[in-house]
């Protein structure tokens, strides 16, 4: 008696406390920056792109849905001259942002990807890439690589010291 | 002598003598590894190889050493996974780091990287050295091979492998300490035909494919398929790599007995021409694109008309086959010269006939006397010159272990060996590459290479002939050929001198049953042609002129470059109708009525017989594209037979030519399936798969079919050390990711693949006795001797419409010993007609070349033909 009594309780309190369920989408969700929504493509912080197509988000991609190809610009950076996620595939884990060497790939709380044609879930580089840094703020992958770029010769980049002069004598 | 020694605990058989990394190697023991490289030895100098040997019983205490650097010694005990020598490991990695650039994304090597390998497998992943990295420049080292100097780790296989392995001498070590630099002296192309072998030879990413670099993708990106090189009558056996349908590049696949660990460039860079712009694409008729309808119907049309064919020594035997089907044999020919063909067969005779066994490279590797006739082996089947370079070094190491210096430490093995070199005698018609190896290189021209050749062969009969010129020597190398062990003798057909192969079965005969010889045919398949029958394009056009044909069908063949003009245009005039079949534009498709696109070798299967009489079976790498079926589809919708896949096929040249009943155990067939599955030529994961819309479906669930091969395109499948040798399409192991780890692969390290080597012999010596020779037709003695300059960066059409050896292919050579063209009144720079007929390249002069020859490029200024002699004038 006293046992169901109490659940009652318990149960009736609910009556008063505040509701859960959200009137989505009326109502839109506050999700932590973290949450792993639609995926972008950022930038460095001198404004290039972040993405060296190295190919590891795509290999690490449990359901292979990333899809790009490597280039090389005129400055000598690689980048991917196309870039292709599947969200009609992609189960947004966030594998491909943790295997990334460059923060280029980021996921984001953006989760409203509803459409009505699936092929509309196929994103290209200009749907992915946005115009900031993202999470990631300050961090630039050409300027701790070892391979030089237009305007980042041979031992310019962080902890590097100058190139060795072959033709020195000195030991 | 064997013995058994402990390897963490344990028992395994190994060789007194050989050193300890290569044992645990071949018993799939892990040890990590930088320097040490199957074919280039032992040096130590990275000390990554550490492990702990006790002496014996007795010892308790052990010591830690360099498993590359020690011998195996009776009742040794190894432990491997000792604490102190896995900790001492890993500080050499990490050592070896603390320059190491932060670089992997942007390295080519990366996925498929040594380094990445062994610094995971020895568990060095945090940094803790603070201080600045030493940084180098790069040098551009040419069109095929890139460098990135930051990434090296000194371990010395690119000069050992360049250097000493490949006798190459504008790559090196400079500098010292932590400064060492690999490279040349200033920027420049690297010269050796060999380079692209540092892309493989590197465990790091300082040497890269260029052309792979420029149409990237990630080993884990690219489907790997076993394939044969098209490019000459060695057969080195390839990977080719494919992403979207595209070949991205080739890579070496080891074989124990012929290409080991090496290709060469042409191997290599070669096979890009599959991606030429250069390929016939679309049907023509008339030289206008057509429709595949329209284009086919005038085929039928034609071929019903009365045709005959014309085969090729760089298509499949298949397709070769299907022609020769459809024709019928009498009509069937082969699309080199007539003198070619005769030449060809008379090779393979004298190989059938023996006493001399047919050497494979390996064999090659360990002959101890060598005679090479009128071959210049380094542009001719450039593999073959680097086994070469080998042999060379036998007589140093039989010194060095004399002095109980085991074969496998090479650098002592340098020192120890005195620089004494086996005895190698070049007697070839212009300078030649090896010269640097030879013990004698001898300048003569085709007729007196031939003379020489003789003398050798009656001077080992005791008869001494006189008035030669190079008497002086035919007793010596008589004598050295004859006390050897395993003389061998190289000729071939580079010169279109019957009478230099005639000369060398004549030394292979006097020599006996202890001798090996290698006859080099031209062309990947010129031997399978030559086994399948058919005369030459001259006898062709007499057959169009009779009037009993009308039609010629032309299989996959640049006729203008593989028999005299003269001949093909007879042939053009004598015909009603050209039909082409060709996977590139050539001349023939250009001006024949009809020229419909067929698949390149690495768009179909295959077999090509290579200069051993190995049949060999290639693969398509890429899927099959219905718009360029293989050759052997077209001709057998032309009716030639009902085949519905490869195996059909072969079953059916099988039954008719008991001869060739070894190209269907050259490979599985299509219905092999292991307890995994198909074989797959995919990595695991093959990355993208799902990145398009495919409608809801899996887009694994229907990879392209491909109903000629026992590999699927799939990523479910079979792969591993399991998989028949003939198929293996990767080295891939838990934890290995590069090449490296074909060590696991082969029986013992250097030698055959477990299972095998793959490919099926054709034919062996000792079958048949030798008919005499025919009588060779006289040729004059007006005018110079026509030597034919082959270039191991062009080769043939294939290969020079690849752009990556295009770039570094040298410009068409004419070439004059100075003392001759001042008897013709000719100076350096002038352009000079070669029977009557201007040439497209300038004269140069070379007091290296032999007196009485004009050496000129064949294939580009020349076509390839029977020895003959020209005239060169100025050119008014
Ligand atoms: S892991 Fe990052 S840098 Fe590499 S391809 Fe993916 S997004 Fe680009
Ligand atoms: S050589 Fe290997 S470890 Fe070094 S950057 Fe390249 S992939 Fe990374
Ligand atoms: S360049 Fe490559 S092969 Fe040469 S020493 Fe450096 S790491 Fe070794
Ligand atoms: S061209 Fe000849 S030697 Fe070179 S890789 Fe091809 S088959 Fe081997
Ligand atoms: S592999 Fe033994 S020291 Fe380098």
């Amino acid at each position: 008696m006293i046992g169901w009594l109490g659940a009652l309780l318990r149960v009736g309190r609910k009556l008063a406390a505040k509701t859960e369920t959200q009137l989505y989408p009326e109502e839109m969700p506050k999700l932590p920056p973290r949450s792993r929504g639609r995926i972008v493509l950022t930038r460095d912080p001198d404004g290039k792109e972040r993405c060296v197509a190295c190919s590891l988000c795509a290999a690490v991609c449990p359901v292979a849905c990333i899809d790009l190809s490597k280039a090389v610009a005129e400055d000598g950076r690689w980048y991917p001259d196309h870039f292709r996620i599947n969200f009609a595939r992609c189960i947004f884990c966030g594998l491909c942002e943790d295997a990334c060497p460059t923060s280029a790939i980021q996921l984001t709380p953006d989760f409203e990807l509803g459409e009505w044609r699936r092929d509309a879930l196929v994103y290209e580089k200009h749907d992915l890439l946005i115009a900031g840094e993202g999470k990631v703020r300050g961090y630039r992958y050409w300027s701790v690589a070892g391979k030089a770029i237009a305007g980042k010769d041979k031992g310019e980049a962080d902890h590097e010291s100058p190139p060795v002069d072959l033709k020195g004598l000195l030991p | 002598m064997s013995t058994t020694i402990t390897i963490d605990g344990r028992q395994v058989e190994a060789r007194i003598g050989d050193d300890l990394l290569s044992v645990c190697l071949s018993y799939g023991i892990d040890v990590p590894y930088f320097c040490w490289h199957g074919a280039l030895g032992s040096t130590g100098a990275c000390r990554q190889c550490a492990v702990r040997v006790y002496a014996g019983p007795d010892d308790t205490k052990g010591r830690i050493v360099m498993a590359c650097m020690t011998s195996i010694a009776e009742g040794q005990r190894v432990a491997v996974a000792d604490p102190e020598a896995a900790n001492f490991r890993a500080r050499v990695i990490e050592w070896l780091m603390t320059n190491h650039p932060h670089d992997c994304p942007t390295c080519e090597e990366a996925g498929s990287c040594h380094l990445q390998d062994m610094t995971i497998a020895t568990g060095h992943h945090v940094r803790r050295y603070r201080f600045t990295k030493r940084t180098h420049r790069n040098q551009d080292l040419g069109p095929l091979v890139t460098h990135e100097m930051n990434r090296c780790i000194a371990c010395y296989r690119c000069t050992r492998f360049y250097r000493d392995y490949a006798g190459g001498r504008d790559l090196d070590a400079f500098g010292a300490h932590n400064n060492v630099y690999f490279g040349r002296a200033e920027d420049g192309v690297l010269e050796s035909p060999f380079a692209g072998n540092l892309a493989e030879v590197c465990p790091t990413g300082v040497f890269n494919d260029k052309g792979w670099s420029a149409d990237y993708a990630r080993k884990w990106d690219m489907r790997a398929t076993p394939s044969i090189c098209p490019h000459c009558a060695v057969g080195c056996n390839l990977l080719v790599d494919e992403r979207d349908g595209r070949v991205r590049r080739a890579q070496n696949r080891y074989h124990g007995a012929l290409n080991g660990y090496f290709l060469c460039d042409r191997g290599r860079y070669g096979p890009l021409h599959v991606v030429s712009p250069q390929r016939l694409a679309v049907p023509l008729l008339g030289g206008v694109a057509a429709s595949e309808h329209d284009a086919t119907a005038a085929a039928h049309a034609a071929i019903a008309a009365g045709a005959i064919g014309i085969g090729s020594p760089r298509a499949s035997l298949e397709s070769n086959y299907a022609l020769q089907r459809l024709v019928g044999p009498e009509r069937f020919f082969a699309g080199v010269s007539d003198a070619e063909v005769k030449l060809l067969r008379r090779m393979i005779a004298i190989l059938r006939a023996g006493p001399a066994k047919i050497a494979s490279l390996a064999e090659i590797e360990a002959a101890d006397a060598v005679l090479v006739l009128g071959e210049d082996l380094t542009n001719a089947a450039p593999r073959m010159a680097l086994a070469l370079r080998q042999t060379a070094r036998a007589a140093e190491r039989e010194l060095a272990a004399q002095k109980g210096v085991p074969h496998w430490l090479d650098q002592a093995v340098h020192t120890a060996g005195e620089g004494r070199r086996s005895p190698i005698v070049l007697a070839t018609s212009a300078p030649d590459p090896l010269d640097d190896i030879a013990t004698l290189s001898l300048r003569l021209d085709a007729e007196a290479i031939a003379a020489f050749g003789v003398a050798v062969a009656a001077a080992m009969r005791g008869n001494v002939a006189e008035g030669l010129a190079a008497e002086g020597q035919v007793k010596d190398i008589a004598d050295v050929l004859a006390s050897a062990k395993c003389p061998l003798i190289i000729a071939g057909a580079s010169l279109g001198a019957a009478a230099i192969i005639e000369a060398a079965a004549a030394i292979a005969a006097a020599l006996g049953s202890r001798a090996r010889i290698a006859l080099i045919a031209p062309e990947a398949n010129s031997v399978g042609l030559a086994l399948l029958g058919g005369d030459g394009i001259e006898s062709a056009a007499a057959l169009l002129e009779s009037g009993q044909a009308m039609t010629a069908i032309v299989l996959e063949n640049d006729l203008f470059e593989r028999a005299p003009r003269a001949g093909v245009e007879r042939l053009f005039a004598a015909a009603k109708t050209v039909v082409a079949l060709d996977a590139l534009n050539t001349e023939i498709t250009a001006r024949a009525a009809i020229a419909l696109p067929v698949a390149a070798f690495s768009e179909a299967a295959g077999t090509f017989v290579n200069y051993e009489g190995r049949a060999q079976r290639f693969f398509a790498a890429v899927p099959p594209n219905p718009a360029m079926p293989s050759a052997w589809r077209r001709i057998a919708a032309f009716g030639a037979g009902d085949w519905h896949s490869l195996d059909a096929l072969i079953e059916d040249i099988v039954a008719e030519r008991r001869d060739l009943v070894g190209i269907a155990t050259a490979a599985p067939n299509a219905g092999f399936v292991m307890s995994g599955g198909k074989v797959t030529r995919a990595p695991r994961p093959l990355s993208g798969r799902t990145a398009d819309d495919r409608a809801g479906q899996f887009a694994d669930a229907a990879p392209p079919q491909d109903p000629d091969s026992p590999l699927t395109f799939g990523i479910k499948g079979s792969r591993g050390t399991q998989v028949p040798p003939a198929l293996i399409t990767s080295y891939k192991m838990p934890g290995l990711h590069s090449a490296n780890a074909v060590t696991r692969f082969a029986q013992e390290i250097g030698g055959p693949l477990r299972g095998g080597d793959p490919g099926t012999l054709l034919f062996e010596a000792g079958e048949g006795a030798l008919p005499p020779a025919a009588a060779s037709d006289p040729i004059g003695v007006d005018g110079l001797l026509l030597v034919p300059l082959h270039d191991a960066f062009s080769g043939w059409e294939l290969s020079r419409a690849s752009a990556l050896l295009a770039a570094r292919a040298p410009a068409p050579r004419l070439m004059l010993h100075p003392d001759d063209a001042a008897t013709l009144g000719l100076a350096a720079g002038a352009a000079v007609l070669i029977d009557g007929r201007p040439c497209g390249t300038r004269l140069s002069l070379d007091a290296g070349l032999a007196r009485g020859v004009v050496a000129v490029s064949v294939g580009t200024v020349v076509p390839r033909g029977a020895l003959r002699r020209v005239t060169i004038e100025a050119a008014s």
